[in-house]
């Protein structure tokens, strides 16, 4: 694997490059250690909002100006907003990087925030949200981590509360803005075809002149330890009902965190193919009839979090027999342990779909970028390692420790009759 | 040329190989990915299947790794499983697909496993059902996705029952509920072969030895049963507009599917009409319809337009998610933006963007096994050429605004075209438009 280095500027940012010469293609990342994780209620949606804010241009590169030009160049420009963080990327032919970072460097300072675009955008984004609750799982996912987390900012999805997305106005975004877009809050991320030296050199030509400010306070409000498991029942109008069991686990910098996941790959046989059947869960649940489906979700984060597991229940199948089969089958990990095969399968597994995750540059550049916002710099490079040293006894230690009814919340989503909705 | 376009793929550097039961194998070498990627095809798609069986060809290829004479299911699943590799199949309209991918040292494994699953299933009748429930469940939560039921409707009404468009590769719960495991088994049997099958090999693996497994693994291949292959019928544009409104309870907001025969992958103003295609709905922040109905006028967080071109008259569609109070006036713009394209030459400065853009875009799809996988199974399977990616450029800088504006009037008429809206209950403003046809 190519050597990744690491640099930091007079005025706080941090440069991460890695050179890859495989195709002459750059990706440069810029992420921002701030998301929906520190909203106060009142402001829930505003980091993603700003987001959206940041394509809406700078007196230097103009709203629809980098559409164009990256469009025009061949490459790929997005960016998405996370509990954690922001990021922002451009993919480009190597030849045409420049113009990329140099607007990232123009809006890091530089963004309008025009009040006409802001009321536009606000409906834009209040369609999005819409957009969202028509799946029902949405409704599902907003209740079961509004009861996870009472106090702490996971509590809110990121899209934010419809009350605040109609109530914000443009200063509260500009606010957000200039309080959390600053280089010491801020890592840039170069992966591809270039000379580091030179990048280096041009990176900071482009930032170094970016004011320097201290990395902002950041808004984080510690959840409390739950007292007891939480339950949850939504109703939608529909036919399809969900079965979703969350349990608290760490933060991803935690030793614990990677043996998790090596416990996850058993359960549900997520992180290896992308339809793992012969884990524990599909063989339980779906194989028996109960499910259509299963899958399970255990995302790195900066604050302790939630593994979820999520059950599409068959027709004429109810949540509790879900809920009897699942608890089951985590009694027996408890009891019984993992089998040897079921190590070395999550092994080969993790390392396949790592080996799939990195072929391109954009999704390294994402790996490296994601760590250094979770404080977690090794996080890329000693991935598999970290990964291939967890055991049998590890597994069982950690499912013992945290898939515990006093850390569990549990949300059902039941069908309701359509007809009645027609009334 | 330069260096990189020498490097792309073209007839200098993939291997083609015609074996003797029809089958042919491309194969491409790219050492700097640890993975290999295999993409195939076999004509044994939905067109193959009757309307009262609708969704059997599909279930077929889902039920072709349930079971196999060799091996049961956990068997199969496991020998992928423990080696962290993917294998799946789909059914399309005209083909069954086939995905695979494994690191390198795993193409024999995942090659015997293909090769068994596509020859001697078995479809076992415990798997069958338990797919068919599946499927069941994914259809009856489909029908409260507004996005679907917006697609599907608009689908049903821009094609004859008589057309295999008419119908989803998915079937109806009807339709599911019919399929016997007879169907399933007579199916393969007559249409599943090696003959006319694409089988296209990418990633960290030497040609030979990709060649040398293919002929053990699928060189013996036989089917002589497998019927002959099957087209589309090209149909003439509706004749006025046709509005659909579809109901779903409980939504929030509004799908908007509007949809006009679009051209096939082989018709030769395929690409202007994708030129006109991105500057309607693609090119920047989606196009016109994205400037106009997202950016200025703030109704929707997407609406974009998109061609299919793939072997028949495939949709040329344009979709959009609003407020239920919004619907008329995003349906208005967006005929507007369709007006403008059909009756005024795109200007000098769009042409020019688009061009750039189609070309400067290629680097970043043959980053990836999989993108290099379909643009070599493109290539073969419309009969481009395996120069097309290299002439590319060419190609695209032929095109001038006539032709732009020739393929967007040869497709799409503002006045003609199918709008299906899925949603909450409508107000009686927008209930006019229920089930009519207008002229």
């Amino acid at each position: 694997m190519t050597t990744v280095t690491r640099h930091t500027l007079p005025n706080g940012l941090t440069v991460i490059l890695k050179e890859v010469h495989s195709a002459p293609i750059i990706s440069w990342w810029i992420g921002y250690k701030v998301g929906s994780r520190n909203e106060p209620t009142g402001k829930t949606g505003i980091s993603h909002w700003v987001e959206h804010m940041m394509f809406k241009g700078t007196e230097r590169f103009p709203a629809g100006l980098l559409d164009r030009e990256i469009d025009r160049a061949g490459g790929t420009w997005n960016a998405f907003t996370f509990m954690d963080y922001t990021m922002y990327f451009e993919t480009l032919p190597a030849d045409k990087i420049d113009i990329a970072m140099a607007a990232e460097a123009d809006r890091m300072a530089n963004a309008i925030f025009d009040p006409e675009e802001t009321e536009s955008e606000r409906t834009v984004i209040i369609s999005e949200r819409q957009g969202l609750e028509n799946q029902p799982t949405f409704w599902l996912q907003e209740e079961v981590r509004g009861a996870a987390f009472r106090v702490h900012g996971y509590h809110h999805e990121i899209i934010g509360d419809e009350t605040d997305l109609r109530a914000m106005t443009r200063d509260d975004l500009y606010d957000h803005y200039r309080r959390h877009y600053c280089p010491a809050n801020a890592v840039a991320v170069a992966v591809g075809a270039f000379d580091s030296a030179e990048m280096l050199s041009k990176i900071e030509g482009l930032y170094g002149s970016i004011e320097s400010r201290e990395a902002p306070a950041l808004f984080v409000r510690a959840e409390p330890s739950q007292q007891g498991e939480r339950r949850v029942l939504v109703e939608r109008p529909g036919k399809t009902a969900f079965y979703e069991i969350c349990h608290r686990i760490p933060d991803a910098a935690h030793e614990d965190w990677v043996k998790l996941k090596v416990l996850d790959n058993v359960l549900s046989g997520s992180g290896g193919a992308s339809d793992n059947k012969t884990s524990r869960l599909y063989q339980a649940l779906v194989k028996t009839e109960i499910a259509a489906g299963v899958g399970a979700m255990i995302v790195p984060t900066i604050d302790p979090y939630l593994y979820s597991i999520i059950v599409t229940l068959r027709d004429e199948r109810s949540p509790a027999e879900a809920e009897e089969v699942l608890l089951d089958e985590i009694a027996r990990l408890q009891e019984h342990g993992i089998s040897g095969e079921e190590l070395s399968k999550a092994r080969k597994q993790a390392k396949a779909a790592f080996a799939y995750s990195t072929e391109s540059v954009t999704e390294q550049a994402y790996w490296l970028a994601q760590s250094f916002v979770l404080d977690k710099e090794d996080w890329f490079e000693g991935y598999l390692d970290r990964l291939t040293r967890v055991s049998a006894d590890d597994v069982v230690d950690v499912a013992n420790r945290y898939l515990v009814p006093k850390g569990r919340v549990v949300g059902i989503l039941q069908p309701t009759d359509p007809e009645a909705e027609r009334e | 040329m330069s260096a990189y376009t020498a490097s792309i793929p073209n007839a200098g550097n993939i291997n083609r190989v015609e074996f003797d039961n029809g089958l042919v194998l491309l194969v491409y070498e790219n050492r700097a990915v640890e993975s290999v990627n295999i993409t195939a095809s076999i004509h044994a798609g939905s067109i193959y299947e009757r309307p009262e069986r609708s969704g059997l060809a599909s279930l077929v290829s889902s039920a072709l790794l349930t079971g196999t004479q060799q091996r049961n299911f956990d068997e199969i699943h496991a020998s992928l499983e423990s080696i962290g590799a993917e294998l799946s199949m789909r059914g399309h309209i005209h083909k069954l697909g086939l995905f695979g991918k494994a690191l390198a040292e795993d193409l024999r494994p995942l090659l015997e496993t293909a090769s068994e699953a596509l020859s001697y299933p078995t479809f076992p009748a415990e798997h069958v059902e338990r797919l068919r429930g599946e499927r069941l469940t994914w259809l009856q939560y489909s029908s409260f996705d507004t996005r679907y039921r917006a697609s599907k409707a608009m689908r049903q009404a821009l094609y004859p029952a008589s057309h295999p468009y008419h119908y989803g590769t998915y079937g109806d719960e009807e339709t599911i509920a019919a399929v016997s495991q007879a169907d399933l088994s007579t199916f393969h049997a007559n249409h599943v072969g090696p003959d006319g099958m694409i089988l296209v090999i990418v990633g960290h693996v030497d040609t030979e030895d990709a060649l040398r497994l293919v002929r053990e693994t699928l060189g013996d291949w036989r089917n002589p049963e497998q019927a002959e292959v099957a087209r589309a019928d090209f149909l003439d544009a509706p004749g006025a507009t046709e509005r659909q409104t579809v109901f779903v309870p409980g939504k929030t907001q509004c799908d908007i599917s509007m949809g006009a025969l679009g051209p096939a992958r082989a018709a030769p103003d395929y690409l202007a009409a994708q030129i006109a295609n991105s500057v309607l709905g693609e090119f920047g922040m989606m196009g016109r319809i994205g400037k106009s109905v997202r950016e200025e006028q703030g109704l929707a967080y997407y609406a974009y337009s998109h061609l299919g071109g793939g072997h028949g008259p495939d949709p040329w569609i344009v979709s959009a998610g609003v407020n239920p109070d919004n619907v008329e006036q995003a349906i208005d713009s967006i005929l507007w933006e369709v007006e403008r394209l059909v009756s005024e030459a795109v200007a000098d400065e769009d042409l020019a963007d688009n061009q750039s853009y189609f070309t400067g875009r290629l680097p970043l799809r043959l980053e990836s096994n999989e993108g290099i996988s379909s643009q070599i199974h493109a290539m073969e399977s419309y009969n481009l050429g395996l120069n097309y990616l290299a002439e590319y450029k060419d190609m695209i800088f032929r095109i001038s605004k006539d032709d732009v504006l020739n393929a967007a009037q040869h497709y799409l008429d503002p006045k003609n075209m199918v709008i299906a809206v899925a949603g909450p209950q409508p107000d009686a403003s927008t209930a006019r438009n229920t089930q009519t046809r207008e002229k």
